[in-house]
């Protein structure tokens, strides 16, 4: 799609935009570089030593979590459907309640570095800690590529760049800074980059709340009309339904993803990695409770961005531009506040950009070196400066992938919303079941944690490929494409609903319950106590590093 | 588990010792009465919420003040219940678990869970 891609539709100064956002890069290269230096075991590389505070984890979980679908996709979608994009938010936010309420402390008293080492505590270590390792690189990568899809998407919207080869020039720089990233700072520069740029992030869009709402004198239905009067074919932006409401499939995809966005989010690897890194169990409450409050805050100001763009840009000026509905919340800043803001704004969302997949890469090249390489191939039997050097390794080659991945999805004009919202859907289907029963359920075995990540990712990931989303979806007029990947006539696709959540989650814990009471074998009773123990008390949970 | 000296603190008997010691029960009940509860609540009231999104479009749509809508309201109800969940999760906490928690391990990391008869040993224990 070219044509859509014309010079003349970037918006603001390309000039400024590259300065602010290099500015944000130069900062956060001398932190990293900081940082490096008491990088020295494997706890500092994964886990940033744990002596980041709670105050500190919760806003660098709110940078790892508010992902460029939260600021661009989320406030894209209330501009253009209104009420239905603000579900988003709302799952996106009760999902902390799941983690808060079963997972955060006892994961934080139990594990080490990775999401196996809670999953595969009390069972056969190398079968479980494989899966876990599956899956978390697995949920990894689908957030990677709505990241890429994002960054790519975001380029050709502010930085002018045209051309695919151009915009191709551009993942790779995003790839490269992130590889830097993880390689020389580690979980530690990763937790500042994050830090850093979820308070840019939650200043800028308080900024821009506050001119949205003075501008319609602080009265939020004046807005919700102003969004009205503009909304594309007299469509009730105030009422559920613009997007999903169409016909009963849309609407069992609407509960799909619903379902899918609260149980998603204590499945995340990325955002399980994160309560690792504070010194206590109350910490990682701390923490969470933070970020509860950083994140609600922050999705009540998408939801005025949102109504903004929607009233002060018009649904039809956003869809029309390169990047469609990711595009609201940046063409918005512009609309406010002219070149400078806009460049305020889209450095903070490549910003946004560097500090997930910067996140993403060291949680699934940790996976890949603890789990994996460390103990699965070497069965332990490796110092952890060899478990380091694989990971730093892994994080190289991981990088390579997304940028090439990133490449590919600059082709595809998906809502990142909605591809990062299948990556919650992968993590509810394939983690959080195990998660629970793991820490909840006695008898639970080695086969039932199998049956329920295997079954889960394969039937998750299953349902996607033979769903609209990769093919047979009917043309869009405005674009004359199929949102699809694959366009018409290739359609191979027979299951009705973009989202799988519905189908996959329960089936996958219904697995976990079904291989466990049909497995022989007996759980690990002297296993079973020290993880109740230990989850509950904290008695042997691992220790800051003081340097 | 690599390296268990770092990682075992307690003797396996310590920690099936510890399970079944009453303060353990009663530390593990406060701690389910609270989360279980509370998460099917939760649940339950998101759940609702989507359904009624989804399938009661007029009931959602009813104007309660100029443009705003039931469906706004109960969005923003939302935000408002997650708040007070958080609150109250960390009320429960400080004041019911946590002190139990607290106690438990400062005994455990003084083996004060072993079995006094000799036939729990502590070998391999590490301190704290």
């Amino acid at each position: 799609m070219p044509d859509l891609f014309a010079a003349e539709e970037s918006i603001g100064e390309p000039a400024i935009n590259i300065s602010i956002f290099s500015a944000f890069v130069l900062v956060t290269l001398i932190i990293t570089f900081q940082a490096s230096r008491t990088n020295k075991t494997a706890a500092d590389y994964y886990a940033a030593g744990r002596n980041i505070s709670g105050t500190q984890n919760g806003l660098a979980i709110a940078g790892d979590y508010l992902s460029a679908a939260s600021f661009l996709g989320i406030a894209g979608a209330i501009a253009v459907f209104g009420y239905d994009g603000f579900l988003y938010s709302i799952g996106f936010l009760v999902a902390w309640l799941v983690a808060l309420l079963l997972v955060a402390e006892l994961m934080r008293n139990t594990a080490r570095f990775t999401m196996a080492d809670v999953l595969a505590f009390r069972m056969r270590q190398r079968p479980v800690r494989t899966a876990a390792a599956i899956s978390t690189l697995a949920v990894s990568l689908f957030y990677l590529l709505a990241q890429m899809a994002g960054a790519g998407g975001l380029v050709t919207l502010l930085l002018g760049v045209t051309g695919e080869a151009a915009q191709a020039v551009v993942v790779v720089i995003v790839g490269a800074l992130m590889i830097f990233y993880v390689l020389v700072g580690g979980m530690r520069g990763t937790t500042y980059v994050q830090i850093i740029k979820a308070s840019l992030l939650i200043v800028g869009a308080f900024v821009m709340t506050a001119w949205v709402l003075g501008k319609y004198g602080f009265n939020l239905s004046a807005l919700i009309g102003g969004a009205q009067d503009l909304a594309v074919d007299g469509r009730d932006v105030a009422a559920p339904g613009a997007q999903y409401g169409a016909t009963g499939t849309s609407k069992l995809d609407f509960v799909s993803l619903g379902l899918a966005l609260v149980l998603g989010t204590a499945g995340l690897p990325h955002v399980l990695m994160r309560f690792y890194t504070v010194p206590t169990a109350k910490d990682a409450r701390r923490s969470v409770v933070w970020a509860i409050w950083l994140i609600g805050i922050f999705y009540l100001f998408s939801l005025v961005i949102g109504y903004g763009a929607g009233a002060l840009v018009g649904p039809e000026r956003i869809l029309g531009a390169p990047g469609a509905v990711n595009a609201a919340a940046p063409l918005l800043a512009f609309e406010l506040g002219g070149t400078v803001l806009l460049g305020v704004i889209a450095g903070v969302a490549f910003a946004t950009i560097l500090a997930v997949v910067a996140g993403l890469t060291i949680t699934a090249s940790a996976s890949f070196a603890h789990d994996v390489y460390a103990n699965v191939i070497k069965k332990g039997q490796v110092p952890p400066n060899g478990e380091v050097r694989v990971a730093r390794i892994t994080a190289v080659v991981i990088g390579a992938i997304s940028i090439g991945l990133g490449i590919l999805a600059l082709q595809a004009g998906l809502n990142i919303a909605f591809l990062v919202a299948l990556a919650f859907a992968v993590a509810a289907s394939a983690n959080l079941p195990t998660i629970l029963y793991t820490l909840f359920w006695k008898r639970f075995t080695t086969q039932g944690a199998l049956w329920s990540i295997y079954g889960g990712l394969i039937i998750c990931i299953g349902l996607i490929i033979f769903s609209p989303v990769v093919s047979g979806a009917p043309i869009v007029e405005a674009t004359g494409k199929s949102p699809s990947l694959f366009q018409p006539p290739i359609d191979f696709h027979w299951f009705p609903l973009n989202n799988p959540g519905l189908v996959s989650i329960p089936l996958s814990f219904f697995l976990g319950w079904l291989g466990t009471v049909l497995s022989k074998e007996r759980p690990d009773e002297l296993k079973v106590a020290e993880l109740e123990v230990r989850s509950l008390t904290g008695i042997g949970a691992e220790k800051a590093i003081r340097h | 588990m690599s390296d268990p000296n770092e990682r075992r603190l307690l003797t396996p008997d310590e920690y099936l010792q510890a399970q079944a010691s009453p303060e353990f029960v009663e530390l593990k009940r406060r701690f389910r009465r609270f989360a279980f509860p509370m998460t099917f609540a939760f649940l339950a009231w998101y759940l609702l919420y989507v359904l009624l999104s989804t399938y009661a479009h007029d009931f959602m749509s009813t104007q309660v003040f100029g443009n705003v809508n039931i469906g706004l309201l109960l969005g923003l109800a939302q935000f408002l219940t997650t708040f007070v969940i958080t609150h109250l999760y960390v009320a429960h906490a400080n004041k019911n678990t946590d002190p139990i928690a607290d106690e438990m391990r400062h005994r455990l990391e003084s083996h004060e869970f072993a079995r006094r008869d000799g036939t729990g040993t502590s070998e391999g224990a590490t301190r704290a």
